[in-house]
């Protein structure tokens, strides 16, 4: 009996509309709780906490200061900085462009029985951590490695070669970490890409290099753009792989964001640090919408 | 002609594969190493750094606590971004551009920066170190890729099925059972998938707000890595690839029978 009575209402509930959306409040509420606690409200601190005085030893004053901003714009340490990041975010972008067009250009134009199978063999290093993958560089490359095992063992060199703990070794990690991301950006847009526009410049007496650089390279010109903004802005806050392969002697603006926050404790520096890294971003974002708008 | 692969160009491709593959690789051969050191080939093969890694305390122990981690980040995920997605998809209202904007907005973030800042509020909160800390903190990073999905899977949903199903009698709730549940399953199963992997792979927030008593794998693999090369880390890496494949295995596998069933 009380199963039928009380069923009633609930039938009638869809006409009687209710001015005051509960059952859609209910349903974005715990989204909005997790954002707001883990992304609005610390990205809002992180911007206060640039501006607070710093003390050592990870006190936080309540004087507010432009001490941070000023204290980085005028030492030439966060001048190397951003000149170090800068170089590796356009070094590794143009190699790891080089390295995933060739695969990207490959994955258009074999089979399609091929296509499947060479495709999720170029995403499937993004399903393991980053980590692994560079502590499988620091395998390769250490002193006592694989490349330097080889061409020791074969005579050609007789001291190992550096090829971590420096520049070099962090470059070599990073285009290898980024190009499955760069080859996804260059597969999307290669949509446009057809033989019969090749064909065509053929017929019309185009050579090899000619058609690359008039016909392919152009129709995939909005691809490469947005491969290349992906992969500056993943390489200038990358942090792990940096740290591990340039072994404390690469500084970078993202390494420096961590050892002022975890070992100085220096957070208002850090944070400086970080409003600098997002403004480089939009920076970034806005050169890439700029150049976006010239293909259209 | 046109559009033929030569052979240089397929070689080139190879050593490109060959380079991305690389450290991957590399791992398994070494992991079976003997040696106290990294050398390659190793001098003396065995599973010597296998059971080293086992009865390391650290790496078990940290194992246990990515795993309670990531499985509490993936249910409570979903619980939060699946109605989400379902109110921004399906309900008009106000905000819902921003909304959805808002939601996805920690995609863009670097890493770093969101783990300093995260820091930056967790430790006023007191929530350092602890297991509630690490879930909100992977939360705010799974979520967004939970609701992309999820709006995919709704969109593909066509209403009329639905309201077929409402016409012919089916109330509310079989609508959502029958019809609904059904039809978003492979999001479902895919969001899950994600959430979990990228809960068990994040190491760089993880690093700002893990305590000496509560560190994840990565965050252990990442200290170990930077003060020990022994081959040890190399068992490890092979113990988490192969997990990484079995967990993508099995998905294939149900998703592959979802598809069946709903034929």
């Amino acid at each position: 009996m009380a199963a039928i009575t009380s069923s009633v209402p609930l039938a009638d509930a869809p006409q009687t509309r209710r001015k005051f959306p509960f059952l859609l409040i209910a349903l974005l509420l715990p989204m909005a709780i997790i954002n707001f606690i883990a992304f609005v409200l610390p990205v809002v601190r992180l911007g206060m906490i640039s501006f607070i005085e710093s003390r050592s030893g990870g006190v936080l004053t309540n004087n507010y200061t432009l001490e941070n901003y000023v204290s980085f714009f005028t030492d030439s340490f966060s001048f190397e900085l951003v000149a170090n990041s800068l170089t590796l975010g356009f070094g590794v972008t143009l190699i790891t462009l080089c390295c995933a067009y060739p695969i990207a250009l490959f994955l258009h134009r074999v089979s399609p029985k091929w296509r499947n199978m060479l495709f999720v063999i170029t995403v499937s290093p993004l399903l393991v951590s980053s980590v692994v993958r560079t502590y499988g560089w620091m395998v390769i490359l250490g002193d006592q490695g694989v490349v330097n095992g080889i061409l020791m063992s074969s005579g050609i060199i007789d001291s190992p070669l550096r090829l971590t703990n420096n520049t070099l070794g962090v470059f070599i990690g990073m285009v290898e970490v980024l190009i499955p991301y760069m080859a996804l950006s260059l597969i999307a847009g290669f949509g446009r890409l057809e033989n019969v526009y090749e064909e065509a410049a053929a017929s019309l007496g185009a050579n090899r290099w000619t058609r690359f650089r008039r016909v392919i390279l152009p129709l995939t010109a909005p691809g490469i753009a947005l491969g290349c903004l992906l992969c500056f802005v993943l390489s200038i806050s990358s942090f792990i792989t940096p740290k591990l392969l340039g072994g404390g002697r690469v500084f970078l603006l993202a390494t420096e964001i961590y050892d002022q926050a975890v070992i100085q404790l220096e957070w208002p520096t850090a944070a400086a640090i970080s409003v600098i890294v997002l403004i480089i971003f939009g920076l970034a974002l806005a050169v890439y919408s700029r150049v976006v708008k010239r293909f259209d | 002609m046109i559009g033929q692969l030569t052979i240089p160009f397929r070689l080139l491709v190879a050593c490109i594969y060959l380079f991305l593959l690389a450290p991957i690789l590399i791992v398994l051969p070494l992991s079976f190493s003997n040696d106290s050191y990294i050398t390659f080939p190793p001098e003396s093969w065995g599973l010597r750094w296998y059971a080293a890694m086992f009865s390391h305390a650290g790496f078990a122990q940290a194992l246990w606590i990515s795993f309670v981690i990531a499985i509490t980040v993936t249910v409570l995920g979903l619980a939060a971004g699946v109605p989400a997605a379902f109110a921004i998809r399906r309900r008009k209202f106000i905000g819902r551009e921003f909304l959805l904007n808002l939601f996805t907005a920690p995609l863009l973030l670097p890493s770093i920066v969101l783990g300093l800042a995260i820091l930056l509020v967790f430790v006023q909160a007191r929530l350092l170190g602890t297991y509630t800390g690490l879930i909100i903190a992977h939360l705010i990073i799974t979520t967004p890729y939970v609701i992309r999905i999820m709006l995919t899977a709704f969109s593909t949903i066509p209403p009329s099925v639905e309201d077929a199903a409402t016409m012919l009698g089916a109330s509310p709730f079989t609508v959502v059972r029958r019809i609904t549940l059904p039809l978003m399953m492979p999001g479902f199963i895919a969001s899950a998938a994600l959430s979990f992997l990228l809960s068990f792979d994040e190491v760089v927030i993880s690093l700002f707000i893990t305590g000496p008593r509560l560190r994840t794998l990565p965050v252990e693999i990442f200290d170990y890595v930077e003060s020990q090369t022994d081959p040890m880390t190399a068992a490890v890496s092979v113990v988490l690839v192969v997990a990484t494949l079995l967990i993508i295995f099995l998905i294939e596998r149900t998703l592959g029978l979802s598809k069946t069933i709903g034929k």
